[in-house]
Protein backbone atom coordinates (compact mmCIF):
# COMPACT_ATOMS: atom_id res chain seq x y z
CA UNK A 1 0.00 0.00 0.00
CA UNK A 2 1.22 3.11 -0.98
CA UNK A 3 1.73 5.83 2.24
CA UNK A 4 -0.25 8.87 1.80
CA UNK A 5 0.93 11.67 -0.66
CA UNK A 6 3.63 9.09 -2.80
CA UNK A 7 4.58 8.65 -6.48
CA UNK A 8 2.36 6.23 -7.79
CA UNK A 9 3.24 4.23 -11.09
CA UNK A 10 1.13 3.26 -13.31
CA UNK A 11 -0.74 -0.28 -11.84
CA UNK A 12 0.79 0.24 -8.94
CA UNK A 13 -1.40 -0.72 -6.09
CA UNK A 14 -2.52 3.01 -4.25
CA UNK A 15 -4.66 1.20 -1.31
CA UNK A 16 -6.63 -2.11 -0.34
CA UNK A 17 -9.70 -2.10 0.49
CA UNK A 18 -13.84 -1.96 -0.38
CA UNK A 19 -14.52 1.22 1.24
CA UNK A 20 -12.07 3.53 -0.91
CA UNK A 21 -13.52 4.84 -3.53
CA UNK A 22 -10.97 5.34 -7.04
CA UNK A 23 -11.40 9.00 -8.62
CA UNK A 24 -9.19 10.69 -11.19
CA UNK A 25 -6.15 8.42 -12.30
CA UNK A 26 -7.12 5.27 -10.24
CA UNK A 27 -9.43 2.42 -10.81
CA UNK A 28 -10.24 -0.79 -8.60
CA UNK A 29 -9.01 -4.12 -9.33
CA UNK A 30 -11.47 -6.54 -6.95
CA UNK A 31 -10.78 -5.29 -3.51
CA UNK A 32 -7.34 -2.83 -4.41
CA UNK A 33 -7.59 0.50 -6.31
CA UNK A 34 -4.87 0.95 -8.77
CA UNK A 35 -3.29 3.79 -10.13
CA UNK A 36 -3.51 4.32 -13.84
CA UNK A 37 -1.50 7.43 -14.14
CA UNK A 38 2.02 8.29 -13.02
CA UNK A 39 1.75 11.01 -10.27
CA UNK A 40 0.83 11.75 -6.34
CA UNK A 41 -0.92 9.59 -4.92
CA UNK A 42 -3.75 11.55 -3.08
CA UNK A 43 -6.09 10.08 -0.38
CA UNK A 44 -8.72 11.76 1.42
CA UNK A 45 -11.65 10.54 3.08
CA UNK A 46 -11.75 7.43 1.21
CA UNK A 47 -11.46 9.26 -1.50
CA UNK A 48 -8.58 8.06 -3.81
CA UNK A 49 -6.76 9.89 -6.94
CA UNK A 50 -3.66 10.42 -8.65
CA UNK A 51 -3.10 14.13 -9.57
CA UNK A 52 -0.22 14.43 -12.59
CA UNK A 53 3.01 15.73 -11.85
CA UNK A 54 4.36 15.35 -15.41
CA UNK A 55 2.72 14.96 -19.25
CA UNK A 56 0.55 17.34 -21.48
CA UNK A 57 -1.65 19.68 -20.02
CA UNK A 58 -5.71 18.65 -19.65
CA UNK A 59 -8.18 21.44 -19.31
CA UNK A 60 -10.18 22.03 -16.44
CA UNK A 61 -13.65 24.36 -16.19
CA UNK A 62 -12.68 27.72 -15.34
CA UNK A 63 -9.01 27.60 -16.25
CA UNK A 64 -6.99 31.04 -17.77
CA UNK A 65 -5.61 29.42 -21.09
CA UNK A 66 -3.13 31.69 -23.20
CA UNK A 67 -3.04 30.58 -27.02
CA UNK A 68 -2.85 31.16 -30.75
CA UNK A 69 -5.73 31.51 -33.46
CA UNK A 70 -5.25 28.29 -35.71
CA UNK A 71 -8.35 28.72 -37.36
CA UNK A 72 -11.28 31.35 -38.21
CA UNK A 73 -14.59 29.31 -39.05
CA UNK A 74 -17.94 30.56 -39.63
CA UNK A 75 -19.24 31.01 -36.41
CA UNK A 76 -16.17 31.53 -34.21
CA UNK A 77 -12.10 30.89 -33.86
CA UNK A 78 -10.31 27.95 -33.42
CA UNK A 79 -7.44 28.38 -30.51
CA UNK A 80 -4.26 26.38 -30.08
CA UNK A 81 -3.08 26.17 -26.54
CA UNK A 82 -1.39 23.10 -26.59
CA UNK A 83 -3.63 20.52 -25.39
CA UNK A 84 -5.24 17.50 -27.13
CA UNK A 85 -7.66 19.32 -29.25
CA UNK A 86 -8.52 22.72 -30.08
CA UNK A 87 -10.22 25.48 -28.82
CA UNK A 88 -13.34 26.61 -29.73
CA UNK A 89 -14.35 30.48 -29.16
CA UNK A 90 -17.63 31.23 -30.57
CA UNK A 91 -18.51 35.06 -32.04
CA UNK A 92 -20.81 35.03 -29.12
CA UNK A 93 -18.21 34.87 -26.52
CA UNK A 94 -16.14 38.59 -27.39
CA UNK A 95 -16.68 41.31 -25.62
CA UNK A 96 -17.96 43.56 -28.98
CA UNK A 97 -19.97 43.19 -32.09
CA UNK A 98 -18.33 41.03 -34.70
CA UNK A 99 -19.42 41.20 -38.12
CA UNK A 100 -18.66 38.00 -39.42
CA UNK A 101 -18.13 38.70 -42.61
CA UNK A 102 -15.14 40.21 -40.78
CA UNK A 103 -13.81 38.07 -38.15
CA UNK A 104 -10.21 38.55 -39.29
CA UNK A 105 -9.98 42.59 -38.43
CA UNK A 106 -11.13 41.21 -34.77
CA UNK A 107 -9.02 38.60 -34.24
CA UNK A 108 -6.42 36.71 -37.09
CA UNK A 109 -4.28 34.16 -37.78
CA UNK A 110 -1.14 33.51 -35.58
CA UNK A 111 -2.59 36.51 -33.31
CA UNK A 112 -2.40 34.88 -29.45
CA UNK A 113 -4.91 35.48 -27.13
CA UNK A 114 -5.92 34.92 -23.48
CA UNK A 115 -9.04 33.27 -23.09
CA UNK A 116 -11.20 31.17 -19.94
CA UNK A 117 -12.33 27.75 -20.03
CA UNK A 118 -15.96 27.50 -20.40
CA UNK A 119 -16.52 24.01 -20.92
CA UNK A 120 -14.31 21.09 -21.24
CA UNK A 121 -15.86 18.04 -23.40
CA UNK A 122 -14.10 14.63 -24.67
CA UNK A 123 -14.51 16.14 -28.31
CA UNK A 124 -13.38 19.87 -27.69
CA UNK A 125 -12.84 22.70 -25.45
CA UNK A 126 -15.58 25.65 -25.68
CA UNK A 127 -13.78 29.03 -24.20
CA UNK A 128 -14.91 32.66 -23.75
CA UNK A 129 -13.25 36.09 -23.33
CA UNK A 130 -15.75 37.77 -21.97
CA UNK A 131 -14.77 38.57 -18.70
CA UNK A 132 -12.02 41.57 -17.40
CA UNK A 133 -8.38 40.49 -17.76
CA UNK A 134 -8.87 38.38 -20.98
CA UNK A 135 -8.74 39.14 -24.42
CA UNK A 136 -5.96 39.52 -27.35
CA UNK A 137 -2.38 39.88 -26.19
CA UNK A 138 -0.17 42.59 -27.95
CA UNK A 139 3.33 43.14 -26.63
CA UNK A 140 5.24 41.99 -24.05
CA UNK A 141 6.66 37.97 -23.85
CA UNK A 142 5.78 34.51 -23.69
CA UNK A 143 7.28 31.87 -21.73
CA UNK A 144 6.75 28.11 -21.91
CA UNK A 145 6.92 26.07 -18.61
CA UNK A 146 5.19 23.01 -18.30
CA UNK A 147 1.53 22.88 -16.99
CA UNK A 148 2.55 20.99 -13.74
CA UNK A 149 4.80 23.71 -12.76
CA UNK A 150 2.10 26.34 -13.07
CA UNK A 151 1.15 25.83 -9.53
CA UNK A 152 4.11 27.01 -8.04
CA UNK A 153 4.64 30.08 -10.33
CA UNK A 154 1.14 31.30 -9.01
CA UNK A 155 2.33 30.15 -5.39
CA UNK A 156 -0.07 30.52 -2.70
CA UNK A 157 -3.08 32.44 -3.28
CA UNK A 158 -0.63 34.44 -6.04
CA UNK A 159 2.20 35.45 -3.69
CA UNK A 160 4.96 34.27 -6.24
CA UNK A 161 3.22 36.34 -9.13
CA UNK A 162 2.70 39.10 -7.03
CA UNK A 163 6.52 39.15 -5.88
CA UNK A 164 7.38 38.46 -9.49
CA UNK A 165 5.22 41.38 -10.30
CA UNK A 166 6.63 44.02 -7.90
CA UNK A 167 10.01 43.21 -8.43
CA UNK A 168 9.66 44.00 -12.20
CA UNK A 169 7.03 45.89 -12.65
CA UNK A 170 5.79 43.87 -14.82
CA UNK A 171 2.35 42.54 -15.91
CA UNK A 172 2.43 38.81 -15.56
CA UNK A 173 -0.07 36.61 -16.86
CA UNK A 174 -0.09 32.71 -16.01
CA UNK A 175 -1.77 30.54 -18.20
CA UNK A 176 -2.90 27.15 -16.46
CA UNK A 177 -1.47 25.66 -19.40
CA UNK A 178 2.03 26.61 -19.07
CA UNK A 179 2.16 29.51 -21.04
CA UNK A 180 3.14 33.14 -19.20
CA UNK A 181 2.54 36.25 -20.39
CA UNK A 182 4.72 39.07 -19.33
CA UNK A 183 4.78 42.77 -20.49
CA UNK A 184 6.12 45.73 -19.10
CA UNK A 185 7.20 49.18 -19.99
CA UNK A 186 10.92 48.34 -20.75
CA UNK A 187 12.49 45.22 -21.95
CA UNK A 188 15.03 44.73 -19.63
CA UNK A 189 12.35 44.15 -17.11
CA UNK A 190 10.69 42.10 -19.16
CA UNK A 191 13.49 39.29 -19.79
CA UNK A 192 14.16 39.90 -15.91
CA UNK A 193 10.47 38.92 -15.01
CA UNK A 194 10.83 35.54 -17.94
CA UNK A 195 14.32 34.86 -16.23
CA UNK A 196 12.60 34.31 -12.73
CA UNK A 197 9.48 32.56 -14.40
CA UNK A 198 12.17 30.00 -15.79
CA UNK A 199 14.15 29.66 -12.74
CA UNK A 200 10.77 28.73 -10.97
CA UNK A 201 9.97 26.15 -13.69
CA UNK A 202 13.07 24.44 -13.22
CA UNK A 203 13.09 24.41 -9.35
CA UNK A 204 9.85 23.75 -8.40
CA UNK A 205 10.38 20.46 -5.92
CA UNK A 206 13.95 22.32 -4.42
CA UNK A 207 12.68 23.08 -0.85
CA UNK A 208 12.35 26.74 -0.10
CA UNK A 209 11.62 27.91 -3.44
CA UNK A 210 10.26 31.13 -2.12
CA UNK A 211 13.90 32.41 -0.50
CA UNK A 212 15.80 31.13 -3.46
CA UNK A 213 13.45 33.51 -5.63
CA UNK A 214 13.72 36.83 -3.62
CA UNK A 215 17.89 35.49 -3.58
CA UNK A 216 17.77 35.65 -7.03
CA UNK A 217 15.67 38.41 -7.21
CA UNK A 218 17.64 40.71 -4.90
CA UNK A 219 20.96 39.35 -7.14
CA UNK A 220 19.64 40.61 -10.06
CA UNK A 221 19.65 44.24 -8.39
CA UNK A 222 15.63 44.60 -8.17
CA UNK A 223 14.01 45.34 -4.65
CA UNK A 224 11.70 42.62 -3.28
CA UNK A 225 10.08 45.75 -1.01
CA UNK A 226 8.29 44.43 1.94
CA UNK A 227 6.76 41.96 0.25
CA UNK A 228 4.48 39.22 2.38
CA UNK A 229 5.17 35.47 0.82
CA UNK A 230 3.38 33.06 2.23
CA UNK A 231 5.25 29.94 1.87
CA UNK A 232 5.31 27.47 -0.66
CA UNK A 233 2.29 25.57 -2.06
CA UNK A 234 2.27 22.25 -3.48
CA UNK A 235 -1.24 21.39 -4.22
CA UNK A 236 -2.75 22.23 -7.32
CA UNK B 1 18.15 -12.77 -8.64
CA UNK B 2 15.68 -15.41 -7.36
CA UNK B 3 14.66 -18.44 -8.60
CA UNK B 4 13.82 -20.17 -11.15
CA UNK B 5 17.66 -20.82 -12.44
CA UNK B 6 18.67 -22.87 -15.05
CA UNK B 7 18.79 -25.65 -13.04
CA UNK B 8 15.11 -25.89 -11.53
CA UNK B 9 13.91 -25.28 -15.44
CA UNK B 10 13.93 -29.12 -16.81
CA UNK B 11 17.11 -29.41 -19.02
CA UNK B 12 19.33 -30.78 -15.99
CA UNK B 13 22.02 -32.86 -17.58
CA UNK B 14 21.80 -31.35 -20.65
CA UNK B 15 25.10 -30.19 -21.75
CA UNK B 16 25.37 -28.22 -24.84
CA UNK B 17 28.85 -26.47 -26.20
CA UNK B 18 27.72 -23.55 -24.80
CA UNK B 19 29.21 -23.55 -21.45
CA UNK B 20 29.92 -19.59 -20.38
CA UNK B 21 29.20 -16.62 -21.49
CA UNK B 22 31.91 -14.09 -22.98
CA UNK B 23 31.15 -11.06 -20.49
CA UNK B 24 31.11 -13.66 -17.42
CA UNK B 25 27.41 -13.41 -16.42
CA UNK B 26 25.62 -16.14 -15.72
CA UNK B 27 22.98 -17.79 -17.70
CA UNK B 28 19.89 -15.84 -16.13
CA UNK B 29 21.89 -13.05 -15.87
CA UNK B 30 20.01 -9.54 -17.00
CA UNK B 31 23.27 -7.11 -18.43
CA UNK B 32 23.15 -3.84 -15.93
CA UNK B 33 20.35 -1.71 -17.04
CA UNK B 34 20.00 1.93 -16.16
CA UNK B 35 16.77 4.15 -17.43
CA UNK B 36 15.93 8.14 -16.67
CA UNK B 37 13.30 9.53 -17.50
CA UNK B 38 12.57 13.30 -18.37
CA UNK B 39 15.47 13.07 -20.68
CA UNK B 40 13.65 15.22 -23.51
CA UNK B 41 12.82 18.31 -21.55
CA UNK B 42 9.90 19.37 -24.81
CA UNK B 43 8.30 16.53 -24.88
CA UNK B 44 5.21 15.82 -23.42
CA UNK B 45 7.21 12.49 -21.94
CA UNK B 46 10.30 11.12 -22.60
CA UNK B 47 12.87 8.20 -21.07
CA UNK B 48 15.70 6.56 -21.91
CA UNK B 49 16.61 2.73 -20.73
CA UNK B 50 20.09 0.50 -21.66
CA UNK B 51 21.08 -2.67 -21.04
CA UNK B 52 24.80 -3.07 -21.33
CA UNK B 53 25.81 -1.93 -24.62
CA UNK B 54 22.12 -1.44 -25.96
CA UNK B 55 20.46 1.96 -25.65
CA UNK B 56 17.18 2.86 -26.27
CA UNK B 57 15.24 6.51 -25.73
CA UNK B 58 11.47 7.30 -26.36
CA UNK B 59 9.53 10.63 -26.81
CA UNK B 60 5.57 11.09 -26.21
CA UNK B 61 4.24 13.81 -27.64
CA UNK B 62 0.54 13.88 -27.48
CA UNK B 63 -2.35 13.19 -27.01
CA UNK B 64 -2.66 15.67 -29.91
CA UNK B 65 -4.82 15.77 -33.18
CA UNK B 66 -4.66 13.24 -35.80
CA UNK B 67 -4.13 14.42 -39.34
CA UNK B 68 -5.26 13.33 -42.01
CA UNK B 69 -8.71 13.24 -40.05
CA UNK B 70 -9.80 9.62 -42.03
CA UNK B 71 -7.41 8.35 -39.75
CA UNK B 72 -9.28 9.64 -36.88
CA UNK B 73 -11.57 7.27 -34.19
CA UNK B 74 -13.88 8.99 -32.80
CA UNK B 75 -14.69 6.14 -30.25
CA UNK B 76 -10.47 6.27 -29.02
CA UNK B 77 -7.33 7.65 -29.89
CA UNK B 78 -5.04 5.86 -31.06
CA UNK B 79 -1.16 5.05 -30.42
CA UNK B 80 1.04 5.44 -33.11
CA UNK B 81 4.79 4.05 -32.78
CA UNK B 82 7.87 4.38 -34.85
CA UNK B 83 10.94 2.72 -34.15
CA UNK B 84 14.60 3.64 -35.62
CA UNK B 85 18.15 2.52 -35.30
CA UNK B 86 20.51 5.71 -35.76
CA UNK B 87 22.61 5.19 -38.78
CA UNK B 88 26.24 4.93 -36.11
CA UNK B 89 24.59 2.27 -33.75
CA UNK B 90 26.43 -0.79 -34.83
CA UNK B 91 29.56 -0.95 -36.30
CA UNK B 92 28.50 -0.87 -40.49
CA UNK B 93 25.81 1.97 -40.53
CA UNK B 94 23.00 1.21 -40.98
CA UNK B 95 21.19 3.32 -43.93
CA UNK B 96 18.95 6.13 -42.43
CA UNK B 97 15.77 6.10 -42.78
CA UNK B 98 12.25 3.57 -42.47
CA UNK B 99 12.88 0.06 -43.29
CA UNK B 100 11.20 -3.24 -43.37
CA UNK B 101 12.65 -4.31 -40.07
CA UNK B 102 12.25 -0.80 -38.23
CA UNK B 103 8.48 -0.87 -39.32
CA UNK B 104 7.84 -4.60 -37.95
CA UNK B 105 9.13 -3.41 -34.99
CA UNK B 106 7.38 -0.38 -34.54
CA UNK B 107 4.28 -1.96 -35.61
CA UNK B 108 5.00 -4.84 -32.52
CA UNK B 109 6.12 -2.27 -29.71
CA UNK B 110 2.30 -0.70 -30.95
CA UNK B 111 0.64 -3.38 -30.21
CA UNK B 112 2.22 -4.47 -27.12
CA UNK B 113 1.80 -1.24 -25.95
CA UNK B 114 -1.94 -0.76 -26.67
CA UNK B 115 -2.97 -3.57 -24.36
CA UNK B 116 -2.06 -1.41 -21.53
CA UNK B 117 -2.58 2.11 -22.73
CA UNK B 118 -6.26 3.53 -22.43
CA UNK B 119 -6.97 6.29 -24.90
CA UNK B 120 -10.54 6.33 -24.68
CA UNK B 121 -10.48 9.95 -22.99
CA UNK B 122 -9.48 11.42 -26.07
CA UNK B 123 -10.79 10.55 -29.10
CA UNK B 124 -9.65 11.77 -32.65
CA UNK B 125 -6.32 12.28 -30.93
CA UNK B 126 -3.40 10.18 -31.67
CA UNK B 127 -0.39 9.79 -29.18
CA UNK B 128 3.35 9.26 -30.98
CA UNK B 129 5.85 7.46 -29.30
CA UNK B 130 8.98 7.80 -31.23
CA UNK B 131 11.95 4.83 -30.32
CA UNK B 132 15.37 4.87 -31.35
CA UNK B 133 18.23 3.51 -30.84
CA UNK B 134 21.72 5.52 -30.76
CA UNK B 135 23.66 2.04 -29.64
CA UNK B 136 22.65 -1.71 -30.54
CA UNK B 137 23.99 -5.04 -29.00
CA UNK B 138 20.62 -6.99 -29.61
CA UNK B 139 17.57 -6.74 -27.81
CA UNK B 140 17.00 -3.43 -29.13
CA UNK B 141 12.96 -4.03 -29.24
CA UNK B 142 12.90 -4.80 -25.76
CA UNK B 143 15.04 -1.80 -24.65
CA UNK B 144 12.95 -0.13 -26.74
CA UNK B 145 9.78 -1.20 -25.58
CA UNK B 146 10.69 -0.66 -21.83
CA UNK B 147 11.64 2.73 -22.53
CA UNK B 148 8.72 3.46 -24.24
CA UNK B 149 6.74 2.34 -21.27
CA UNK B 150 8.39 4.72 -19.53
CA UNK B 151 8.37 7.23 -21.63
CA UNK B 152 4.17 6.92 -21.67
CA UNK B 153 3.85 6.69 -17.98
CA UNK B 154 6.27 10.22 -17.69
CA UNK B 155 3.63 11.50 -20.29
CA UNK B 156 0.53 10.82 -17.83
CA UNK B 157 -1.33 8.95 -20.21
CA UNK B 158 -3.80 6.46 -18.75
CA UNK B 159 -2.36 2.71 -18.01
CA UNK B 160 -3.86 -0.11 -16.82
CA UNK B 161 -0.22 -0.82 -15.64
CA UNK B 162 3.08 -0.71 -16.67
CA UNK B 163 5.18 -3.38 -19.20
CA UNK B 164 8.45 -4.94 -19.23
CA UNK B 165 10.31 -6.17 -21.17
CA UNK B 166 13.14 -9.17 -22.15
CA UNK B 167 14.50 -11.38 -24.63
CA UNK B 168 15.40 -14.73 -24.00
CA UNK B 169 16.72 -17.33 -25.88
CA UNK B 170 18.84 -20.63 -26.32
CA UNK B 171 22.43 -20.94 -27.24
CA UNK B 172 23.03 -24.51 -28.47
CA UNK B 173 21.07 -26.44 -25.60
CA UNK B 174 21.37 -24.15 -22.62
CA UNK B 175 18.92 -21.18 -21.84
CA UNK B 176 20.31 -17.82 -21.57
CA UNK B 177 17.99 -14.47 -20.59
CA UNK B 178 19.09 -11.15 -22.33
CA UNK B 179 21.16 -12.41 -25.53
CA UNK B 180 23.94 -10.12 -26.28
CA UNK B 181 24.76 -9.46 -30.04
CA UNK B 182 27.29 -12.45 -30.02
CA UNK B 183 24.28 -14.69 -28.88
CA UNK B 184 22.01 -13.06 -30.90
CA UNK B 185 23.49 -13.49 -34.47
CA UNK B 186 26.61 -14.57 -34.51
CA UNK B 187 26.52 -17.85 -32.83
CA UNK B 188 26.24 -20.49 -35.47
CA UNK B 189 27.80 -23.29 -34.07
CA UNK B 190 25.76 -26.82 -33.18
CA UNK B 191 21.68 -26.11 -32.68
CA UNK B 192 22.81 -22.12 -33.36
CA UNK B 193 20.68 -19.51 -31.57
CA UNK B 194 16.99 -18.67 -30.78
CA UNK B 195 15.86 -15.47 -29.20
CA UNK B 196 12.45 -14.92 -28.01
CA UNK B 197 11.47 -11.48 -27.02
CA UNK B 198 8.73 -11.75 -24.43
CA UNK B 199 6.70 -8.83 -22.95
CA UNK B 200 5.27 -8.82 -19.77
CA UNK B 201 2.15 -6.70 -18.15
CA UNK B 202 3.67 -5.52 -14.31
CA UNK B 203 -0.17 -6.31 -12.22
CA UNK B 204 -1.53 -9.03 -14.14
CA UNK B 205 1.95 -11.19 -15.66
CA UNK B 206 0.32 -11.44 -19.03
CA UNK B 207 2.19 -11.59 -22.05
CA UNK B 208 2.03 -8.64 -24.39
CA UNK B 209 4.50 -9.88 -27.01
CA UNK B 210 5.91 -13.35 -28.13
CA UNK B 211 8.06 -13.78 -30.81
CA UNK B 212 10.06 -16.39 -31.81
CA UNK B 213 13.54 -16.59 -34.28
CA UNK B 214 14.69 -19.84 -34.31
CA UNK B 215 13.80 -23.48 -33.38
CA UNK B 216 13.32 -24.79 -29.55
CA UNK B 217 10.95 -27.65 -28.04
CA UNK B 218 7.90 -27.28 -25.81
CA UNK B 219 9.24 -27.89 -22.64
CA UNK B 220 12.00 -25.56 -23.41
CA UNK B 221 9.44 -22.58 -24.38
CA UNK B 222 8.03 -23.24 -21.36
CA UNK B 223 10.97 -22.84 -19.47
CA UNK B 224 11.92 -19.62 -21.37
CA UNK B 225 8.82 -18.29 -20.49
CA UNK B 226 9.41 -18.57 -16.51
CA UNK B 227 13.00 -17.22 -17.01
CA UNK B 228 11.52 -14.50 -18.65
CA UNK B 229 9.25 -13.53 -15.56
CA UNK B 230 11.56 -13.50 -13.18
CA UNK B 231 13.69 -11.32 -15.34
CA UNK B 232 10.78 -8.95 -15.84
CA UNK B 233 10.37 -8.59 -12.31
CA UNK B 234 13.84 -7.09 -12.12
CA UNK B 235 13.61 -4.76 -14.97
CA UNK B 236 10.22 -3.26 -13.52
CA UNK B 237 12.14 -2.50 -10.15
CA UNK B 238 14.47 -0.36 -12.24
CA UNK B 239 11.44 1.26 -14.44
CA UNK B 240 9.38 2.12 -11.22
CA UNK B 241 13.11 3.66 -9.46
CA UNK B 242 13.44 5.54 -12.39
CA UNK B 243 9.92 6.74 -12.22
CA UNK B 244 9.70 7.31 -8.45
CA UNK B 245 13.18 8.81 -8.08
CA UNK B 246 12.63 11.44 -11.39
CA UNK B 247 11.15 14.49 -9.15
CA UNK B 248 8.14 16.31 -11.13
CA UNK B 249 10.75 18.94 -13.17
CA UNK B 250 10.28 18.40 -16.67
CA UNK B 251 12.92 20.59 -17.58
CA UNK B 252 15.66 19.48 -15.20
Amino acid sequence: MAEKRQIVVPGETIVSGNEFLPGDGAYRDGEEVVANRYGIANIFEKHVRVVPVSGAYYPKRGNTIIGTIVDITFNGWLIDFGGAQNAFLPVAEVPRYVNKNEMAEFLNFGETVIVKVWDVKSRGVDVSMKMRGYGKIEGGMIVSVGSNQVPRIIGREGSMVRMIKDATGCDVTVGQNGKVWISGKDTDMEVAAKKIVEFIGCNVLVAGLTENVEKMIKEMGLKTDDVEVVSEDTDK
Amino acid sequence: MAAPTTQSVPLKGKKGIYTKREDGRKFTDVRPMTAKVGIVPSADGSASFSTGKTKAIAVVRGPRTLHPQHMQNARTGILRVSYGMMPFSVEDRIRPGPNRRAEEIGKVTEWALSSVVDLSGFPNTVVDVFVQIPQADAGTRVAGINAAALALAHAGIPMKEMVSAIGVGKIDKTLVVDLDKFEDSEFHDAEGSTDIPIVLTSRKKEIALLQLDGKISVEEFKAVIELGKVACDDILKVQMDALKNAGDCKNG
